[in-house]
């Protein structure tokens, strides 16, 4: 056996440079194992076979300039129709003088809803009343009267029709979802009975079944002499399926709250609906937000299903450019992947702030 | 002090403030709107109809459809009837819905252990894939992945897999099994394997948890339910025989074709419920506590056996109920079909609509047709999940 | 946080305001309705090339827009006052019967379950079409007889995919249909060669052609296999719209055939040293009084040929030769040039 007097620390020695700096980061992070390695040659291989020919045919070889499809080589992505259809993209068919408007409501969206989903922001009192007024004020904003000139619904298209039918939706469904999700847990049997029959059958069915309802049999359910706007049946349908999607997420709130917040306040001598407004509600919905943000990240993507239905969101426009005789055949690829570039835009940073108000909201309940 | 006589209003009163009268007098409230609204629109539709000279019933359903169908799992041909017609698109709604349900189970929990793998690569593309997929509308991606199927080499191109099987935009054309009538017997053996098997799972766990003992059952099943039947295939002089796809002037002839559109709609699907699914297996395994998974480790079970009979069992107790809704969602989806050609039931309705200008008898098919799917998929769900809660209380 | 439980207030104003602007009221006569309200409904396609589709500007042009300008003209002095309903396949019918559009005009055949089944009234064909195959040279087909075996893409929603069944029953020959729902799609489906051949109508089969990069290695086979009048039509009932609908379908066609031009329509017109043609007269209000017979006034055609040009020019701006589309007139010629274009007399 050997003993060693130790008196004094080692110097400590420099980490194994298979362990540090960009060496090290590769090893454990790429290279940790046989594996491991070979999962991360197959991954690169993948990438380089799939993003330099997609980058080259979109930006480098892509033709940015001409009048008519014609002037597009077909070796490299067509993007000439850009600066002539972007409004329609955009904007549908609301005339181009007015779009200053939907510029306008599009801009005060921001604060109308800062002001819902965020605490503690400056002027909060003033901006919640303008978040209740807000609807209203884009609704005359875009349609107009009282001094604007009356736009009809069939001008609005484009990106500007997903943001309508999905909004309109989403906020028209929240009151009726959270009606319903009440009901669900409701003691009456028969409003319990309706809300999960409500709920069950709409979840049950796919949107566009909805959209031909809306279509195609709304009329026929009204007396003939009320003729409801193609948008309206649309935003009713939607909203009618959003709010089941909604119910459910709001259960999901509700039955996250104590049993004893309900008791306490049944204790204080507050009735069932004080109990739910003053009590339950703000909390079970704080919780729900995330959710709520991902059923309108659903909804909102839904909305382009209005194209089968003949309506021009921003997908029935990049329909109705590859229609075009002018550039027929030449940019049936492009027109899609532009809309599908706008969707991801919009959609990924929702879900990114969904996932960071989720991770906020873990925090405060720890 | 004398008893305090009780005015009229006070018994009103007294009896809005009766909590199970004033319930009663609520729900009878909502039963007599529902019911006047529903007469509503039932009468609005029927005096709508007769306005408009509009017959109205399901009698249509036997007229001839005289359209044809690509995709029959069933016989059918353009003489058949509209209700068959209907029926033949609900079989492809169902192949596409359950072909995809299982694809994207699987891609769902590959991708949610990639995003937990600890290689940099692995996680990033797993993320990349996940975002891309989930914030794009399906639609888009159906259609995407229509376009990168029909760059498949041409029918006169086709790749050739051992002159069996070809590959080309216009599908995948397979050898055809033919049956022949003593392959009955064959069948027999598979069933009685399949139950074998079964009385063997149960035997070999039974085995487990009273001496610590494992059976290989899974090599054993195999056995009994391919390898046997197999065996006694040879001895029959293969009762089984294959009609494969000769080249004719424009297709291929014979054997079996699965279309671009079915590959297409079944990728998409797939790819995008996946995204989900493997968010939902992600939360899953991260929901386990860590302390079972040292504890696996401290008892020295090797990392397959840990996430198979540790990680797995008690994370599929969180997983399942949003696993079952997303596999709803992919059912409801498949309508969307209709934008590639997938002859589904929304896309034949369609045509049965345009035909026939029955809305309201076609719609009501539609609906009934997908909730019939929902229901059956929940009361199987539930009951696989009540399984694996029982498991838990043993 | 409290926010969000208040939500009903917006909604109960959005209740109260936005909804009794977007829910309109349909009467009985069509023609006051239609000046009531000041403006024509005009259903049309959803993007049809030639036929309905939009400029870079965002204006819908074409070949069945055209019409829904003249009757506009025509009814209320104004080409611009169309408001145009897209619609599809499927809700086109139903569009119509509940009275959301005026007229329709989206290249619709004339059939007689169409005619008498669904309650509407064909006023005439403004293009007469019929079902045929396109293909590619290098197939070296001649028929569409020789199909046995083919793959077929077919642009649904409409009588289509019945032809062809029949077609190849008939043949007693078998093919693999390809339904698909939009021409974008379909042609591309064709140009990937996902099917042998593409069936539509022979007008959208030209016009497609003339969009492939290499249009000469394509053919079209010389069976027509049904026949597609196309029209434009209103709800039964209403006779007197239907006329003025039917009329001036018909100014446009007889001004082609009696050489009335956007360009010359304002001076044939004149009462003094207009045209010297009794039934020009008579067409363009110079003389008799058939606009006061159906119920407009009297230079109503004059309005409607200053306002698009007639038959001739209309399909030359959209479809003819000088287009993308490059279609010849073919059956669409006037009965006089070898065609069946056909209006009865303005008498």
């Amino acid at each position: 056996m050997f003993f060693r007097d130790q008196s004094e620390m080692l110097p400590a020695r420099a980490a194994p440079i298979t362990e540090v700096g960009i060496v090290g980061w590769l090893r454990i992070n790429l290279f940790s194992s046989y594996p491991n390695s070979a999962l991360t040659l197959v991954s690169l291989t993948l990438l380089l076979l799939v993003v330099p020919p997609f980058i080259d045919w979109v930006l480098i070889k892509a033709q940015f300039s001409g009048d008519t499809g014609e002037a597009c080589s077909g070796i490299g992505a067509c993007w000439a129709w850009v600066d002539q259809r972007l409004g329609q993209f955009f904007y549908g068919f609301y005339p181009a003088e007015a779009h200053w408007r939907v510029n306008v409501t599009a801009v005060l969206l921001v604060p109308a809803i800062l002001y819902v989903l965020v605490d503690n922001l400056p002027g909060a009192k003033f901006g919640r009343w303008f978040s209740y007024v807000y609807p209203l004020l884009a609704a005359y904003l875009l349609v107009g009267g009282f001094g604007l000139e009356v736009i009809s619904s069939d001008k609005f298209g484009g990106f500007m029709l997903n943001m309508i039918v999905g909004l309109t939706g989403i906020v028209l469904s929240l009151p009726i979802g959270v009606l319903l999700a009440l009901g669900r847990q409701s003691r009456l049997p028969v409003i319990r009975l309706f809300s999960i029959a409500f709920i069950e059958a709409v979840r049950g069915v796919p949107l566009i079944t909805l959209l031909f309802v809306a279509i195609v049999l709304l009329q026929l359910f009204l007396p003939p002499e009320v003729s409801l706007d193609q948008l309206l049946r649309v935003i009713i349908m939607v909203t009618l399926f959003a709010s089941a999607y909604m119910a459910e997420v709001v259960r999901g709130g509700l039955q996250a709250i104590p049993k004893g917040q309900i008791e306490g306040a049944q204790a204080v001598g507050l009735g069932y609906w004080q109990t739910m407004r003053l009590i339950v509600l703000p909390q079970a919905l704080r919780i729900s937000i995330p959710g709520i943000v991902n059923t309108f990240i659903g909804l909102f993507k839904d909305t382009t299903l209005v194209i089968i239905i003949g309506l021009f969101d921003l997908l029935g426009h990049a329909r109705l450019l590859q229609t075009n005789p002018d550039w027929i055949g030449d940019v049936d690829h492009e027109a899609y992947l532009f809309s599908a570039a706008v969707f991801f835009l919009v959609c990924f940073l929702m879900s990114r702030y969904s996932v960071s108000l989720e991770k906020q909201l873990s925090k405060d309940r720890h | 002090m004398a008893a305090p006589s009780r005015t009229r209003i006070q018994q009103i009163s007294d009896l809005w403030t009766d909590e199970r009268l004033r319930g009663i007098a609520f729900q009878l409230l909502v039963i007599t709107s529902l019911a006047l609204f529903f007469t509503f629109i039932i009468w609005n539709t029927a005096t709508n109809l007769k306005h408009a000279g509009l017959a109205s019933g399901y009698g249509f359903l036997q007229d001839a459809a005289s359209f044809d169908i690509n995709q029959r799992l069933i016989d059918y041909d353009s003489t058949s009837s509209y209700g068959r017609a209907f029926l033949v698109g609900g079989l492809n709604t169902v192949l596409v819905a359950v072909l995809g349900i299982a694809a994207a189970t699987a891609i769902g929990f590959l991708v949610g252990l990639m995003r937990l793998s600890s290689n940099f690569l692995v996680g990033r593309i797993a993320s990349l894939y996940v975002e891309l997929t989930r914030n794009i509308p399906l639609l888009l991606q159906i259609i995407f992945w229509w376009v990168i199927i029909l760059t498949m080499p041409r029918v006169r191109d086709s790749i050739s897999v051992g002159d069996v099987l070809f590959l080309n935009n216009r599908g995948i054309r397979m050898p055809q099994p033919i049956l022949e009538d003593t392959f009955q017997f064959v069948l027999a053996l598979i069933v009685a394997g399949s139950i074998g098997t079964f009385f063997l799972a149960r035997w070999a766990r039974k085995r487990h948890e009273l001496t610590g003992q494992t059976f290989p059952v899974g090599w054993s099943a195999i056995g009994l339910i391919f390898g046997l039947p197999g065996l006694s295939m040879l001895f029959l002089g293969l009762p089984i025989s294959l009609e494969i796809p000769l080249q004719g002037k424009f297709n291929f002839a014979g054997g079996f074709n699965v279309t671009p559109e079915l590959i297409a709609l079944w990728l998409a699907l797939s790819l995008y419920t996946g995204a989900f699914i493997s968010e939902v297996v992600r939360s899953g395994i991260l929901a386990v506590d860590k302390g079972q998974i040292e504890a696996a480790r401290a008892v020295g079970l090797p990392p397959g056996l840990r996430t198979r009979k540790i990680i797995l069992p008690q994370a599929l107790r969180v997983i399942i109920p949003p696993l079952t809704n997303q596999y709803l969602n992919l059912t409801k989806n498949s309508s969307l079909a209709v934008v590639i050609g997938y002859q589904d039931i929304v896309s034949i309705g369609e045509t049965v609509l345009n035909q026939s200008g029955q809305a309201l008898e076609v719609i009501s098919i539609y609906m009934a047709f997908y909730l019939t799917l929902s229901l059956l998929t929940s009361v199987l769900m539930n009951w696989y999940n009540q399984r694996t809660a029982l498991v838990r209380e043993r | 946080m409290i926010a969000l439980t208040r939500p009903g207030l917006s909604c109960a104003v959005f209740a109260a305001f936005v909804l009794p602007a977007m829910v309109g009221t349909a009467q009985a006569a069509t023609l006051d309705d239609i000046r009531a309200a000041d403006e024509l409904k005009c259903g049309i396609n959803t993007g049809l090339a030639g036929f309905a589709n939009t400029d870079d500007a965002g204006n819908w042009v074409g070949f069945d827009v055209d019409y829904c300008k003249a009757l506009a003209a025509a009814v209320l002095g104004d080409s611009g006052k169309v408001q145009y309903v897209s619609l599809t396949g499927k809700n086109r019918f139903p569009a119509l019967q509940a009275g959301e559009i005026e007229v329709l005009a989206r290249n619709t055949t004339w059939t007689l379950s169409r005619d008498v089944d669904l309650g509407l009234t064909f006023v005439g064909v403004n293009y007469y079409d019929g079902q045929g195959f396109i293909g590619p040279k290098s197939l070296g087909i001649s028929s569409a007889g020789e199909l046995d075996g083919a793959s077929v893409c077919i642009q649904t929603g409409t009588t289509t995919e019945l032809n062809l069944a029949d077609f190849f029953r008939t043949n007693n020959i078998t093919y693999e249909p390809v339904p698909i729902e939009t021409n974008s799609e379909a042609r591309a489906a064709y140009e990937a060669e996902r099917c042998d051949v593409y069936t539509s109508d022979a007008s959208g089969l030209a016009a497609t052609r003339a969009t492939f990069d290499n249009p000469n290695d394509h053919v079209i086979l010389p069976e027509i296999i049904s026949k597609e009048p196309l029209g434009p039509l209103v709800r039964h009932g209403d006779d007197q719209w239907a006329d003025i609908a039917r009329w001036v379908l018909n100014a446009l066609i007889s001004a082609e055939e009696l050489g009335v031009t956007q360009a010359n329509v304002e001076a044939l017109a004149q009462t003094d040293g207009g045209s010297d043609n009794p039934e020009i007269q008579r067409m363009l209000g110079s003389a008799g009084s058939m606009g006061k017979m159906l119920g407009l006034d009297a230079d109503w055609a004059a309005r409607a040929i200053k306002a698009v040009g007639n038959y001739g020019e209309i399909f030359a701006r959209h479809l003819g030769p000088d287009t993308r589309l490059g279609l010849e007139r073919g059956l669409n010629a006037l009965y006089t040039d070898g065609g069946i274009l056909y209006s009865p007399p303005f008498r």
